[in-house]
């Protein structure tokens, strides 16, 4: 009973967590650059999430779609920006790891003026109010209806990643952004839209998070972007599928430590990703000389 | 020189609190220095360090019941145990290495705060040292914990060590051809950068005497001596040290009331510093300084004017 209850629930916190990991994981692959920032636009979601149930009983579903074009207009404004300097640095992932940190740093300070440093969280009847049976085990509705929306959101991605021509060019970026402005696509623009993408996916998850990851503080970001990288390490970075496979393995040992060693469980995700990180250095770290 | 700056600081100021945290930081900041400025390594997790120290000098005088004085020597030891437990981090690069390292510090803040480990390291409850405090002797250890930080700098940027260091930094493969064991030298800058944190760490928790784990290992110490290195300039003597008085002295002002406003300041910094000014202030004085020498010698003297005549003088 207790293992099947926990499997389960790590499968529903799975599939969010590939979510929540996907856009830190694009913007890497594609760009290079280390959105240290990402746990801080997570943050962000979950107060537009709140805002718009309270103001206007929004559900917080509708604020991950109104998210979308605002996230990439002013993540696309943003990389155009600072691109140009970046990649003049000597080291520009190095560089990209400190400019992120940052702009973690000024969006932290601008939450805590504008939301204050209380907790706040979004009432779990947002969401639906009666529990939902899963083999014969009840589960709270929020971890459903979360897990439910994870999945539409992730597929659609997929989707344009393989199935349109601007995602076939993301990947042609990602490969390797010289050949693929020798064949003629604008790496500029692509990768602007990129970042963009890669915000409204961390802004929309943000709206789920604060009904998985428990209430949200503007100073929740740093760990959400260590989760986050737990998640895209395991799977692999830079590999938008493996995400997902991170996101399974990092909810299911999540799951099965708090029913087992509830008091270990918040070391979890540093474990799996130092573990990770130590025994498959190359495998998992370098695309670049994966590919090569 | 700085040491003695404090000492003759604290015969006027009246918040010697605030002294020994701009010491600690300095050493910090110093700590940032070796690691990241001669090596490369960015450690996120470096209050990891600062954390085992604090616990190094509490748990030795609790359990052994040693004076705090030579529990700062237990500070150092513990926080160069966890460096040596670490030392697998060091195969990672760059980015791998900074993210890793945050998550092995939020690793270890875990398990001494767990509350099943309430019984050796009072868990999530805290220290209480208030029969080793000593505010004058705890002050001194910070001048000289300043002391020391600033000579390994020093020496670090005049001997072999630093030299291979920094031959290392800007080219691993050609230092290795060059006959310099990379491995070994980067395993002495971690170990020494280590030591620096856990002495502070030991400093901090002796002067404090009363503290929670989630403030020896909060993030931010972390942040902090990152920003105020990287603010001065890291790979210089002076840098690290201007950059923990300068903001640590912008912090008293303006960020124990309302740490957002200090917060928003310094993420600015580092947003304009990455985007137009990478070597930080230090890098600033060094390439005016020579612009600003010929400005004064030009008149009235002909072969200044020739390139390279007035360059860098090293």
């Amino acid at each position: 009973m207790l293992l099947e209850y926990a499997i389960v629930a790590g499968l529903l916190f799975g599939v969010f967590y590939a979510y929540l990991a996907l856009g830190l994981n694009l913007i890497f692959g594609v760009l290079r650059i280390v959105n240290l920032a990402h746990g801080d636009l997570v943050m962000l979601g979950s107060y537009l999430a709140f805002e718009l149930y309270y103001a206007w009983h929004w559900s917080p579903l509708l604020a991950i779609v109104v998210a979308v074009v605002p996230c990439i207009l002013v993540g696309g404004a943003l990389y155009l920006g600072v691109a140009p300097r970046l990649a003049r640095a000597q080291d520009p992932e190095m560089m990209s790891l400190v400019l992120f940190f940052g702009i973690s740093q000024v969006i932290e300070a601008i939450a805590a003026f504008g939301f204050t440093s209380n907790e706040r969280s979004v009432s779990a009847n947002a969401l639906g109010s009666h529990p939902v049976g899963i083999l014969g085990q009840a589960y709270p509705v929020t971890w459903v209806v979360v897990a439910a929306a994870s999945v539409p959101v992730l597929l659609i991605l997929f989707a344009y990643l393989g199935r349109t021509r601007l995602g076939r060019a993301t990947r042609a970026v990602m490969a390797s952004p010289d050949e693929a402005a020798a064949v003629g696509i604008n790496v500029r623009m692509v990768s602007a839209l990129t970042f963009g993408v890669g915000v409204a996916l961390a802004v929309g998850a943000g709206s789920l998070a604060v009904f998985m990851l428990g209430g949200v503080t503007p100073t929740e970001g740093v760990s959400i972007t260590i989760l986050s990288f737990a998640v895209i390490v395991v799977g692999g970075l830079g590999n938008p599928l493996g995400t997902v496979v991170g996101g399974l393995v990092l909810g299911l040992a999540f799951q099965l430590t708090l029913t087992f060693l509830p008091n270990w469980a918040s070391l979890v995700p540093y474990v799996l990703l130092l573990a990770v990180v130590l025994t498959r250095p190359t495998g998992v770290l370098s695309r670049a000389r994966r590919l090569a | 020189m700085p040491a003695a700056g404090f000492v003759v600081a604290n015969a006027f100021y009246p918040n010697q609190q605030e002294l020994v945290m701009m010491m600690v930081y300095l050493a910090l900041a110093q700590g940032i220095n070796v690691i990241y400025g001669f090596t490369g390594y960015l450690p996120f997790g470096y209050v990891g360090f600062f954390g085992a120290g604090a616990y190094g000098l509490a748990l030795s005088v609790l359990y052994l019941h040693v004076p705090a004085g030579v529990g700062l020597l237990f500070a150092v030891l513990a926080a160069v145990a966890v460096a040596a437990l670490l030392f697998p981090l060091l195969r990672l690069e760059g980015v791998y290495f900074a993210i890793a390292s945050l998550a092995a510090a939020e690793a270890l803040y875990e398990v001494i705060s767990n509350p099943s480990l309430a019984a050796v390291t009072k868990g999530p409850y805290g220290i209480n040292l208030v029969s080793a405090y000593n505010a004058n002797a705890s002050f001194v250890a910070a001048v000289a914990l300043v002391a020391v930080s600033m000579g390994i700098v020093v020496y670090l940027r005049t001997s072999r060590l630093g030299l291979a260091l920094r031959a290392i930094r800007s080219d691993a493969v050609s230092a290795e051809f060059a006959g310099i064991n990379v491995v070994q030298r980067r395993t002495v800058a971690w170990l020494l950068s280590a030591a620096m944190a856990g002495a502070a760490g030991g400093t901090f928790a002796w002067y404090t005497s009363t503290f929670y784990p989630g403030a020896v290992f909060d993030s931010s110490i972390s942040i902090f001596a990152i920003v105020f290195a990287l603010f001065g300039g890291v790979g210089t003597t002076w840098g690290p040290a201007l950059g923990a008085v300068v903001l640590f002295g912008v912090y008293n002002a303006v960020g124990i009331s309302q740490p957002q406003y200090f917060q928003l300041i310094y993420g600015v910094l580092i947003v304009l510093l990455v985007l137009f000014l990478p070597g930080g202030l230090g890098s600033l004085v060094q390439r005016l300084a020579p612009r600003w020498r010929r400005l004064r010698r030009t008149p009235g003297r002909g072969p200044e004017a020739l390139p390279g005549v007035g360059g860098p003088d090293g």
